[in-house]
């Protein structure tokens, strides 16, 4: 079953072909194959460090990672543990999923990430560099949409992104304007640049902050929610940018409580539940860790559920005309032959590939919406 | 990574400026307090159209109030003496409450953070930024006062507190003495102010606290128990800035007040700073 969701790259509307062929995340395969799928940008090493064997991968984790936390804690004053042990490994020229429901710690984790807080214990290297000590040198190639844009409501948009940018000491004043100009452009606000930050709808507003993320090539892009408040045409886009920014080879570290949108655009993902990690790796292997269903559509559904259990499927759920359940070994064309047999009148006959929702399921053994 | 310009600071300061002296409410603060001599000069002109003396024989009022019928000039000294005690220490609060504070509270403060503007350069360009408006806006008030006085009264040599006289032109130098004198003596304020702003996420609070402190060591400065305490309180000596109008200069109190306004700065700005550097930015 794992070989069956992991080879269905078509399902997965992955945008472009060169990334939809890339079987991402099936460590198994090797990083040349990887390397001809499309991420010319990214060294192999980079593109996958599980690629390499076993006796180096610790070490290129740690040397290629452009997020790498060590037990990294945070507990707030009063005692709330926030994040507990996070050993986070985000390789080069992902796009790294990062999941969990409200209150998981995600927040916290990506302000540690940034410096703005400090952790209780444990270490953050982005970059390759320590974070917060080295907040001077690693952030200006960092871009960052953090819990929601934050604009000054009294100046326009552009003068937003000219004052964000007068505050990175690492931009160049002489090419200010240039580089509003052109963030303003790529989230498609070069019309409503000069209108006040207040009179922005939360779509605008959200499309501003990634332009102020935009306003310099950036070695990672760490994006908090991106598409909160974008109607589907909005979030579309900003899928599409994130695509294009990856495949120009920066690390997109992309935060979310929609598992779909994870699915479409992240090579890599990991979930968060109650402060702790629970899984990260490749997406494919995520979703291949929980098995697909075999669902079977009939109006005999009683029928349908004995002979299926007699065929040896587990959890046999019929509802209405579905009858659902956890696929025998052997052939499921036997299984088919055996429901026909019996006079069951199948109408449709498939398996269901298992979604990162099913592995969340799987994992943490509750709904994805439950807050940790 | 590229090298940071060694003239980025100046970047920052440059839009924090431009973002300060932009906003709709420091304008306002500004003109309330230009408002403050026209107020004053109407009201002296009024009482004095029939040639009788401001609050009759027992003076009373602001310091020269009395002189202002016979110079203009008095009004710029008037205006400060009655714009010290609150009027320009509660503007003063408002931004420097507001600097910190109010970008948190916007969620701005990350973004600068992130950008990274840097804890202490952020911290620093915000001080300086609020010494910037306290120049400012005691600015504002002398030249509103020198404007409307050369207006509404006549101008020419003027008569010292010490009783000698001296030229109009001397008496500006002297006016503009004493408007950098009350700046500076707004320095303290500033740092309470901007100390005060790192402790919360709320402006609204942050400004509160800071006029509320302010009006308490005003009321405190007044009871006569807590003497031995008075020489410390910010606001104690800031009247001393007539001696500015004696000849010669009686300097003892004037220094006392410098001296004490750094104390402020110092203490009030290594607070602001052990607190800002270290502080969880969770907002």
């Amino acid at each position: 079953m794992a070989e069956a969701s992991a080879t269905e790259p078509e399902s997965r509307d992955r945008g472009s072909a060169d990334r939809g062929s890339t079987d991402l995340g099936s460590a198994d395969r090797g990083s040349a194959d990887r390397e001809t799928a499309g991420r010319q940008t990214a060294g192999p090493e980079a593109a996958n460090p599980e690629g390499a064997g076993p006796e180096t991968a610790g070490r290129e984790r740690a040397d290629d990672a452009v997020i790498a936390t060590r037990a990294l804690t945070k507990r707030y004053r009063g005692g709330q543990l926030a994040v507990d042990g996070l050993d986070l490994t985000v390789p080069a020229g992902s796009v790294f999923g990062f999941l969990g429901p409200n209150g998981s710690g995600k927040t916290t984790t990506i302000r540690m990430l940034m410096g703005l807080i400090e952790p209780t214990s444990g270490s953050a290297r982005v970059l390759g560099r320590p974070m917060p000590g080295a907040a001077r040198t690693v952030l200006p190639g960092v871009g960052a949409l953090i819990e929601g844009p934050a604009l000054y409501g009294f100046l326009s948009g552009r003068d937003n992104l000219l004052r964000y940018d007068a505050a990175d000491p690492a931009a160049d004043p002489r090419t200010r304007r240039a580089r509003v100009s052109a963030a303003l452009d790529r989230v498609g606000l070069v019309a409503a640049a000069g209108k006040k930050a207040r009179a922005y709808s939360l779509g605008m507003k959200q499309r501003l902050g990634l332009a102020a993320a935009l306003l310099q090539p950036r070695r990672l892009l760490v994006l908090d929610e991106p598409t909160n408040g974008l109607d589907p045409q909005g979030m579309r886009e900003i899928r599409a940018l994130v695509r294009e920014l990856a495949s120009d080879g920066t690390t997109v570290f992309l935060s979310s409580h929609l598992l779909d949108e994870i699915e479409q655009v992240c090579t890599h993902a990991a979930v968060m539940a109650r402060g702790r990690l629970i899984t990260q790796g490749a997406v494919a292997d995520l979703s291949a860790g929980a098995r697909g269903r075999l669902v079977v559509t009939t109006p005999d559904p009683a029928d349908a559920a004995r002979v299926l259990k007699e065929q040896g499927a587990g959890d046999v759920v019929a509802v209405e005309d579905r009858v659902t359940a956890e696929p025998p070994d052997h052939d499921l064309a036997e299984v088919n032959a055996a429901l026909v047999a019996a006079g069951v009148r199948v109408r449709g006959f498939g398996l269901e590939r298992a979604s990162l929702e099913d592995a969340f399921v799987a994992l943490t053994g509750e709904g994805f919406d439950v807050a940790g | 990574m590229r090298a940071p310009s060694p003239l980025w600071a100046f970047g920052l300061l440059r839009s924090e400026l431009l973002t300060t002296f932009r906003r709709w409410r420091t304008l306002a603060l500004l003109g309330v307090l230009a408002a403050v001599p026209v107020l004053v000069g109407i009201a002296v002109r009024i009482e004095t159209s029939d040639g009788s003396s401001v609050g009759g024989a027992g003076g009373g009022g602001p310091a020269f109030i009395a002189q202002i019928s016979n110079n203009g000039l008095f009004l710029v000294f008037t205006a400060l003496a009655a714009t010290l005690p609150f009027f320009l220490p509660m503007a003063v609060g408002v931004v420097a409450g507001d600097a910190i504070a109010g970008e948190a509270n916007a969620g701005t403060l990350r973004y600068l953070l992130v950008a990274p503007a840097g804890r202490t350069r952020l911290l620093l360009t915000k001080y300086t930024t609020v010494i910037v408006f306290c120049l400012a806006a005691t600015l504002v008030v002398a030249a509103s006062a020198l404007v409307v006085g050369a207006l509404l009264f006549p101008v020419g040599d003027l008569v010292t507190i010490s009783g000698t006289r001296i030229t109009y032109g001397e008496g500006l130098g002297r006016a503009l003495l004493i408007a950098l004198v009350v700046a500076a003596s707004l320095v303290g304020v500033a740092a309470l102010g901007l100390f005060v702003s790192t402790l919360t996420s709320s402006g609204i609070a942050a400004m509160a606290t800071t006029v509320g402190l302010l009006i308490t060591v005003q009321i405190l400065d007044q009871i006569p128990q807590l003497h031995a305490l008075h020489p410390y309180f910010f606001s104690h000596y800031w009247l001393s800035f007539a001696d500015l109008m004696r000849e010669p200069v009686y300097w003892d109190e004037l220094v006392r007040n410098l001296g004490l306004q750094a104390l402020y700065a110092a203490v009030f700005g290594s607070a602001a700073w052990a607190r800002f550097t270290t502080k969880d930015i969770t907002s």
